[in-house]
């Protein structure tokens, strides 16, 4: 094992990935000579060049309608869009040209393509701060991956790379910086579609994916030593496709759960994750499902109020504390 | 075959037998028109079958337009790629698609060329290297750019040929791609089908210019504009922009001027254009007027032009009998091609794999 930053281990799995496959290519905005604007990919132009590592203008439509493309003649792109708040631009090419042709040509090709773009907030005001992941993962056809640790960010887009379909990979920019273990063997990868359960208990089930799997791990934590709560957490992982056996498992185990998500409440990925789960575990349930989202406000400039609205492990607490 | 001129017919003289353009040989002056006449008669067929609501959904109809997919999709390479919009039946069978699959596929059957998935305006035949019928206004430019991008990279002699219509110059997508093409020099044809209008918008609703030639230029891409009415025009300006990529020289912008006789679909009760401006393009129908320049130039007689028409019947009748009679998609079916590589995570609950691939990719 060797301690990474959750970017060095993005970095690292496009690096092992280009070393061993002449066909994956990286394109996206400032990529190059700035290494990216979370500087992910740093120094990689510097390893492949420009015609593996491309400079693209602001363009993001454009961006991914022409990985599209490239993935359709024999590459292996991965476009990355500089943060989720302008993949909105590109939302036509994920949804209505990557998501929908090997369904629509009846099979003939797929489109082996990995979007990776970045979640998240910290003052940056209304337009920079959202989280859109429920919409992507609405869309049959796509694979949509959110990691939370540095071992499940490098295992996960190796896996995304060679997947033959097109995966959306949202990076969590407050994740970055964080460290952890990952398996020094090269190209290991870790396998989309799969959650984890990565704290067992008894009282209650936390669900959580990207950040929110930290804020519920916390919260654990709290639980445990003021309370006496012992909480179960999984890790999503994946949001499609979504891992249900393992979510209603541990529902069957705990009879309680918490749903922890960062986007709105409103038609965000935890109302139709809720929906679904009180469909196949509603007999299990002891309480109501619990859900930790925004509150529907766009989230504003001001430190103050920013901290106000964006869900963090004390929510988790509370939403449990209220179950009991 | 060579044919001796009529001593009346000086100028037509000059360019029969050896000497017809672009290099072309009287065998493939002969293909050129029947694929238009194929074309003609399909929409005829698909037009007919829709009124007896055997197609159902959006109808494009390519007549009158019949000479820019023939005449450009002649002028290149068998295995160079091609992508078009939703009016796409013409790209398809001036590729050699199969007519009867095409068929199928509006009906909607399991027979279709994408098996009823994809219906009229998402045709594709990847075999022929015909890469669909895109039916989001411009989203198949950046797309063509891409993989002009992928054969450059894998060092692959071959250029993309990318059709839209004049109003998809007014979507973004159309500038991102050009503006990427340019700046990278990808071997990848534009060709821009310019019928005056965008369903109902008239060019003078929808663009500052009215030709589309100028919005190549502030990307420094070389344009030609053609008559689209004619498939040996059509033919030579996409065979120059063809070896112009092929040389390594970037991409290429080709205007064909021409137009639609029928409305945008069949739903089109055409308030904004006028009979009689109809009237004069019909005048300049592309099929007649390239079967007359081909018994002036003695490649062909009217006989054989009356049985080039009766075989493509007999072969459009052929093909919608096949279509009606095909089965439909299988129910179940509904749900298969989603993905390349499903992923059901309720087929088992065992521990995830950690086995690596460290070969790349699969598939
Ligand atoms: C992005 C988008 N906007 C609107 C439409 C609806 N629409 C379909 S065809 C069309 C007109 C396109 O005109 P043009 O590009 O000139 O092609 P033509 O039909 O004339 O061949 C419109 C507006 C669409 N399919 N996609
Ligand atoms: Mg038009």
């Amino acid at each position: 094992m060797a301690e990474l930053t959750y970017r060095e281990a993005v970095r690292s799995a496009m690096r092992e990935e280009m070393r061993s496959d002449s066909r994956v290519i990286l394109m996206g905005e400032s990529i190059t000579g700035y290494g990216g604007s979370y500087a992910v990919t740093k120094g990689l132009v510097e390893e492949f060049g420009p015609k593996r590592v491309m400079e693209t203008p602001i363009a993001e439509a454009g961006i991914v309608g022409f990985a599209v493309g490239a993935a359709m003649g024999g590459l292996r792109p991965v476009a990355e869009l500089m943060t989720v708040n302008f993949a909105l631009l590109a939302l036509d090419q994920i949804v209505n040209s990557a998501a929908k042709f090997h369904y629509m040509f009846g099979g003939q090709w797929s489109v082996p393509l990995v979007v990776r773009t970045v979640s998240g907030f910290g003052q940056l005001g209304p337009t920079h701060s959202q989280t859109f992941e429920g919409w992507f993962a609405s869309v049959p056809g796509l694979k949509v991956v959110m990691p939370a640790t540095p071992a499940d960010a490098k295992g996960l887009l190796l896996a995304a790379i060679r997947d033959p379909d097109p995966v959306i990979f949202i990076e969590h920019s407050l994740l970055y910086s964080t460290k952890g273990e990952v398996p020094e063997q090269e190209g290991l990868e870790v396998p989309i579609g799969r959650a984890s359960v990565v704290r067992e208990g008894t009282d209650v089930t936390l669900v959580g994916y990207s950040r929110m799997l930290l804020q519920a791990l916390h919260a654990a934590e709290v639980l445990e030593r003021e309370d006496g709560v012992s909480c179960e957490v999984v890790d999503l992982r994946t949001l499609r496709p979504l891992d249900y056996p393992t979510v209603v498992a541990s529902v069957g185990r705990t009879h309680r759960l918490v749903l922890c998500g960062e986007d709105w409440r409103t038609g965000g990925f935890g109302a139709s994750l809720l929906s679904e789960i009180h469909d196949r575990s509603f007999d299990d349930l002891d309480a109501p499902i619990a859900r930790v989202a925004m509150r529907d406000i766009p989230l504003p400039y001001s430190r103050k109020l920013e901290q106000q609205l964006i869900p963090a492990s004390q929510q988790i607490v509370d939403a449990v504390r209220r179950m009991s | 075959m060579a044919t001796t001129p009529r001593k009346s017919r000086p100028r037509a003289a000059a360019r029969s037998s050896g000497a017809l353009p672009h290099g072309l040989t009287a065998q493939q002056c002969r293909d050129m028109y029947r694929k238009m006449v194929q074309i003609r008669h399909f929409e005829d067929h698909a037009a007919e079958a829709y009124a007896q609501a055997k197609v159902g959904g959006f109808l494009h109809l390519y007549i009158g337009e019949e000479a820019v997919a023939v005449g450009a999709i002649a002028a290149v390479r068998e295995d160079d790629h091609i992508l078009g919009h939703y009016r796409d039946h013409g790209y398809a069978l001036a590729r050699g698609c199969d007519v009867r699959a095409c068929m199928a596929e509006l009906f909607g059957r399991d027979t279709g060329i994408c098996h009823g998935r994809g219906g009229s305006m998402h045709l594709a035949d990847a075999s022929r290297h015909f890469w669909g019928g895109h039916a989001i206004v411009g989203s198949h430019i950046p797309i063509g750019a891409g993989m002009a991008y992928a054969m450059q990279y894998l060092e692959q002699p071959l250029v993309v040929l990318d059709f839209f219509g004049d109003g998809a110059t007014g979507n973004g997508i159309f500038h991102e791609g050009l503006n990427m093409a340019a700046l990278w020099n990808l071997p990848v044809v534009f060709i821009c089908e310019n019928n005056l209008y965008g369903m109902g918008a008239t060019l003078a609703e929808e663009s500052p210019v009215s030709d589309m030639m100028i919005k190549a230029e502030g990307y420094t891409m070389p344009a030609v504009q053609c008559d689209g009415m004619d498939v040996l025009s059509v033919y030579g300006a996409v065979q120059q922009a063809a070896e112009h990529c092929r040389s390594g020289k970037g991409p290429f912008f080709v205007e064909a001027m021409t137009y639609r006789f029928r409305g945008h679909s069949m739903a089109d009760p055409e308030l904004y254009r006028d009979k009689e401006e109809v009237r004069r393009w019909r005048e300049l129908d592309p099929i007649p007027r390239f079967g007359d320049f081909l018994v002036q130039h003695r490649i062909t007689s009217p006989q054989e032009l009356a049985e080039v028409n009766e075989e493509v019947e007999a072969e459009m009748l052929e093909a919608v009998r096949f279509a009606d009679s095909s089965p439909w998609p299988e129910p179940d079916s509904v749900d298969r091609w989603i993905y390349a590589k499903p992923i059901d995570p309720e087929a088992t609950e065992e521990a995830p794999s950690m086995a690596g691939n460290p070969a790349g990719a699969a598939s």
